[in-house]
């Protein structure tokens, strides 16, 4: 049921945008040694869907996730999150909207390491004082299969239980948007494999928006868009793609960023 | 966040553990001055209140705790009258000793350094409550004039046992009394605490305390059924001879409670001033061990923020996880200052001054007072570590790298506020333009220790690298990654030394002013003071005169000069007044600005200072008022210089007999005769006083050494005070290194992957430990130094002369390294220990 509902209103919004930036520049540090992080990026992401994020090491993929995810002040530009304009936010403001409408998973899975799977899992919730729907989180748990490992603390858990943990902390509080910044970057390819259908499944079957960054093609593969970046611009943005497709964009973007770093 | 908050704080147990320590030893020590305070307090509270009748009939005008003899008695007849008042029950007279001393079995002297010799006629008088002040406990009461009562502890140190025959030193002319030990007896208020009880029978007190004259010192006054002790007073008036007053006994409680709760105020506030460095120096422990945990956690704490906790939230969880090891360490450390509290007693009584055991007691107060000291204080110095831990950036989840803080150059700038700050508060002291010259010297002090506390790694830093630098060319590689990574956190370095530092400042401090204060008794006596020879009691209480009579009449003996400090009153207000042979001025080199030091009966020397006060001049009249309202007239005859060596008014001795005042001798000086042998005369003085060992005869040198001892002894206890401080510094040190092991588990493991050996590594972290130890020490030693010498110039009155003691300073220092050394032990070994493989897979 609740499936088919999510999928229905997926279905309709599918023109909704989660996240927006609109001409957004970061520039890290002052005069000579100052680096341009992003250079005039427009992005919508549009709800429900599985948007990746590809592009070269130092491109500005994480500076990107950063400014959407309001981590980060962009040097110029807007941002804007479930109908939010982060930029007149406080921190307390920023602070209520990370709680209550974004998500993270990250490289580094970042578990607290003096708590057990469970408070983990729970501690957005906790944070914010409120309970998870027993329903929901039967749900989650059980799609995770993490029912037997919820009393273990990080330490005793393998780095696919560990990410698995993660995402069922990024999907509980249910976020408008949920942000992966190379969420398998740390994974050999058969937990990467578990965390990619996780997160396709998340979209499909509970209506999630997910933007996720990821150097490796078949984790794309599993996305609805790719944006691609380089030297902080979107210089390809590609949907329902195959690994084959990417892997032929990406070797087309080679001698492009070439070109651009050369010019 | 609560249970974020407890897990932190169960994980990190061994880390915390030091911070657990240094909050209990602070707190234990505030817990067992207070409790031993109000022990002593209570002791005192119930032996004035179980020894004080309804009313008292006493002489008139005299500062009633200063002991000081009088030769104002009332008549059987006064006694007699106020016996038959209808208002009084009953009236007893009393005969109270003064100068009377107890020589033991052994015919040494007991007691006499502290808690006081009380000898009295035995009476039946009653307290307040209508119970016998005295309680027998062996044999009986002294009935014949040769009998003895006394408490049965000074029976005990004296090497007497009922039956014997007791040697005393009374105020007759034949200076000793032999008594016959017939009982033992207590006050009913529970104990003595420490003073001697010698008690004797009316008769046998007037012969031995007024030279057989039938008459009293003071009287007991029962109320009569129905009477309120106001109404006795009153009716006691009407009585009364002239000289003498009549109080009630509450009166005399709450007057003796106040000068006695004076005395102990002072002895408590001087240990409270130890107990509040200890507590202070533990603060920055905490301050310290938090601001490194939150550095260690900054990625832990931003993913926290990243997941939606405010920064409230996030200073919240660090405010709790300090707050609940302040409570524990609060518990632990109430319970072991009650048993700091026993131990202290032990001590004081070994001194001779006894604490009834019931009342070392935890009061309420003391529980209260201890839990606030020590949950706010922890909690206040974890509030800076924890709003940095607030302001953590969500996006360092992110990063690999934690940023490192900021404001070094803010940090300075208050510093060298703070510096000029001490700096104008100490020339405002030493022009003494208003107030009290050494509490602005002090203060400057203070200010220039919290100056260094807060700026103490970026000052340091010079120090530090040259360290290094030593560190490198003694000991090579090892000797500079110890010196490297002492300087690589400098503030850390900085903050862990400072708490040593405070220590330092304070030890400095003092053995500048003992050095001083030796080196200025030395100068005084060797300049101010012509006689050969100095006749004193242990504590500097008077003694009787026939002492100097005997010493008068050795062989070789030139001149004795005697002198009495009595009190008196002038314009309302207490003032020392010296009673001088006329010949005084041959013993003192006094530095006379106008008239004669030569008195006449009538006349006074006055020093400069006073005469500047009250604006006399050779030939300006004034009185000074004595007890039993007796009034002396005097005239200026000379001014001389202000100097310590007299009172501010001298007088003739006869005068001070004249105004009422029992003639006993507090100082006798002597000078040789023309050619006759110092030593051969010594030992004829030692060997003329040999059976009353209340005196001691000292040359210039031993006399100064005499004074240097007491000095001494005060300034090792004021060191055992600070060693607490330094301790809890020590124990810093060890918690910093700990958690820089910790830290820095994955370097260690690749030293050790590279090839350094465990003993190079523990080698490394003792340098580390050394650098630390040697940064706090050396500042503490140079603002001690400083404020040491400013101090004493602000107190030159009192301490005329400089000396720093550079050897011991520099035994400081030697010590600090010792101190570093052992802080390393343990750290050291945990990090030579770490598994090379686990230590680099370590994240
Ligand atoms: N905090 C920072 N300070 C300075 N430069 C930064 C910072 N974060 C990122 N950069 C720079 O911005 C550029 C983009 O970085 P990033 O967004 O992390 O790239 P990507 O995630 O695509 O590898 C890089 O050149 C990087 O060096
Ligand atoms: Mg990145």
């Amino acid at each position: 049921m609740i499936d088919r509902d999510s999928e229905q209103t997926a279905g309709q919004t599918a023109r909704q945008i989660a996240a927006q930036a609109q001409g957004l520049v970061k520039v890290y540090g002052n005069g000579a040694a100052s680096v341009r992080a992003l250079d005039g990026v427009d992005l919508a992401v549009e709800a429900g869907r599985f948007t990746v994020v590809m592009g070269a090491s130092g491109s500005g993929k994480s500076t990107l996730m950063h400014c959407l995810a309001g981590l980060e002040k962009p040097t110029a530009g807007t941002v804007t999150v479930a109908g939010e304009s982060l930029g007149s936010l406080s921190d307390k403001r920023l602070t209520m909207l990370r709680r209550d409408r974004v998500g993270f998973v990250f490289q580094a899975f970042n578990l607290i390491p003096t708590l057990t799977a469970r408070e983990n899992i729970l501690l957005p919730l906790s944070l914010a004082g409120r309970r998870p729907d027993p329903a929901w989180w039967d749900l989650i748990i059980g799609r995770l299969r993490l029912e037997d490992r919820l009393d273990h603390r990080p330490g005793q858990l393998s780095g696919g239980q560990q990410q698995r943990v993660a995402c069922a902390r990024a999907l509980l509080g249910r976020p408008t948007i949920i942000f992966a910044d190379e969420p398998t970057g740390n994974l050999d390819s058969r937990s990467s494999g578990e965390i990619m259908t996780l997160l396709r499944s998340s979209v499909d079957d509970f209506g999630q928006t997910v933007v996720m960054v990821t150097h490796d093609p078949v984790g794309a593969s599993y996305s609805d868009r790719v944006v691609f970046l380089a030297d902080g611009r979107i210089v390809e943005d590609a949907t329902d793609v195959t690994v084959a497709d990417i892997l032929s964009r990406l070797a087309r973007l080679q001698p492009a960023t070439a070109e651009t770093g050369g010019s | 966040m609560l249970r974020y908050a407890l897990r932190n704080l169960l994980a990190r147990k061994a880390r915390l553990g030091m911070s657990l320590l240094s909050i209990a030893l602070g707190v234990a020590f505030l817990a067992g001055v207070l409790t031993f305070d109000h022990g002593l307090r209570h002791t005192f509270d119930n032996i004035l209140d179980g020894s004080t009748p309804d009313a008292v009939v006493r002489v008139a005008g005299a500062d009633q705790t200063s002991g000081q003899a009088t030769t104002a008695t009332l008549t059987p007849e006064d006694v007699a009258r106020l016996a038959a008042l209808p208002e009084a029950a009953a009236a007893y007279g009393n005969v109270v000793g003064h100068g009377v001393s107890l020589v033991g079995h052994d015919g040494r002297l007991v007691g006499g350094n502290g808690a006081p010799t009380l000898a009295f006629n035995r009476t039946a008088s009653r307290n307040l409550l209508g119970e016998p002040i005295m309680q027998l406990q062996q044999g009986h009461w002294p009935q014949g004039p040769r009998d003895l009562t006394m408490d049965a502890r000074a029976a005990d140190r004296a090497g007497y046992r009922i039956g014997d025959e007791v040697t005393l030193v009374v105020p007759t002319s034949a200076l000793v009394a032999h008594l016959r030990l017939v009982g033992t007896a207590t006050f009913t208020g529970g104990g003595t605490a420490g003073a001697i009880l010698l008690l004797v029978s009316t008769q046998g007190a007037q012969q031995l305390f007024l030279g057989g004259r039938d008459a009293y010192s003071s009287v007991d006054l029962a109320a009569a059924a129905g009477t309120s002790p106001d109404q006795l007073v009153t009716a006691a008036r009407r009585v009364l001879p002239s000289g003498f007053e009549a109080v009630t006994g509450k009166q005399a409680v709450d007057e003796a409670q106040d000068s006695i709760g004076a005395v102990l105020g002072a002895v408590t506030t001087f240990f409270l001033v130890f107990a509040g460095i200890a507590v202070i120096v533990c603060g920055l422990l905490i301050l310290n061990t938090f601001t490194i945990l939150v550095a260690q956690r900054t990625r832990e704490l931003a993913v926290l923020r990243a997941l939606g906790a405010s920064r409230a939230q996030v200073s919240r969880s660090v405010l709790i996880e300090a707050s609940v090891l302040a409570c524990v360490a609060t518990m632990l450390g109430v319970v072991g200052g009650w048993g700091l509290a026993r131990g202290l007693a032990a001590a004081f009584a070994a001194l001779g001054l006894e604490i009834a055991g019931s009342a070392l007691t935890l009061t309420t107060s003391t529980v209260v007072l201890c839990a606030v000291v020590g949950i706010t204080g922890t909690v206040v110095a974890a509030y800076v570590p924890a709003r940095r831990a607030g302001r953590v950036p969500p996006v360092a989840a992110m990063q690999v790298t934690a940023p490192t803080g900021a404001g070094t150059r803010q940090r300075l700038l208050i510093a060298g506020a703070l510096l000029a700050v001490g700096v104008l508060a100490a020339t405002a002291g030493l022009t003494g333009v208003w107030g009290h010259r050494s509490l602005w010297v002090g203060g400057a002090g203070v200010v220039w220790i919290v100056a260094l506390a807060t700026s103490c790694g970026t000052v340091g830093r010079p120090l530090l690298a040259l360290l290094r630098e030593a560190f490198t060319r003694l000991f090579g590689v090892t000797g500079q990654l110890g010196g490297q990574n002492a300087l690589r956190d400098s503030r850390r370095t900085g903050a862990t030394a400072s708490a040593l530092m405070i220590g330092m400042a304070v030890v400095s401090t003092i053995s500048i002013l003992a050095a001083s204060l030796n080196r200025s008794v030395d100068d005084l006596v060797d300049q101010n003071f012509a006689a050969d020879f100095i006749v004193t009691s242990p504590a500097y209480t008077p003694f009787p005169t026939s002492i100097g009579d005997r010493l008068a009449t050795v062989e070789g003996v030139g001149l004795v000069v005697r002198q009495q400090v009595a009190q008196a009153t002038l314009d309302g207000r207490s003032v020392m007044i010296d009673g001088n042979d006329a010949s005084f001025d041959r013993i003192y080199r006094l530095d006379i600005l106008a008239g004669t030091p030569r008195l006449d009966a009538g006349q006074a020397l006055v020093d400069s200072d006073t005469a500047r006060a009250h604006g006399w001049r050779v030939g300006s009249g004034f009185t000074v008022q004595f007890p039993g309202l007796h009034v002396l007239r005097l005239h200026v005859a000379g001014i001389a210089r202000t100097s310590q060596v007299t009172a501010p008014i001298s007088v003739p001795i006869d005068d001070l007999a004249a105004a009422g005042v029992a003639r006993q001798d507090s100082a006798v000086s002597i000078l040789l005769a023309p050619g006759a042998d110092a030593h051969a005369v010594h030992q004829r003085l030692d060997a003329a006083i040999a059976d009353v060992p209340v005196v001691s005869v000292q040359d210039k040198a031993q006399y100064a050494a005499a004074i240097h001892g007491q000095v001494n002894q005060l300034l090792y206890l004021i060191y055992g005070l600070l060693a607490l401080a330094v301790i809890i510094a020590v124990l810093g040190i060890v918690n910093t290194l700990g958690l820089s092991v910790v830290e820095r588990t994955r370097e260690l493991g690749l030293l050790r992957a590279v090839g350094v050996s465990r003993v190079q590594l523990r080698a490394m972290i003792t340098l580390e430990s050394v650098a630390t130890a040697l940064l706090g020490a050396a500042l503490g030693v140079v603002v001690g130094l400083a404020t040491g010498v400013l101090l004493r110039q602000a107190l030159s009155d009192d301490i005329t002369s400089l000396d720093v003691p550079v050897w011991q300073l520099l035994v400081f220092l030697a010590g600090s390294v010792a101190a570093g050394v052992l802080a390393a032990t343990v750290p050291a070994v945990r990090a030579s220990r770490l598994d090379v493989l686990q230590a680099i897979a370590t994240e």
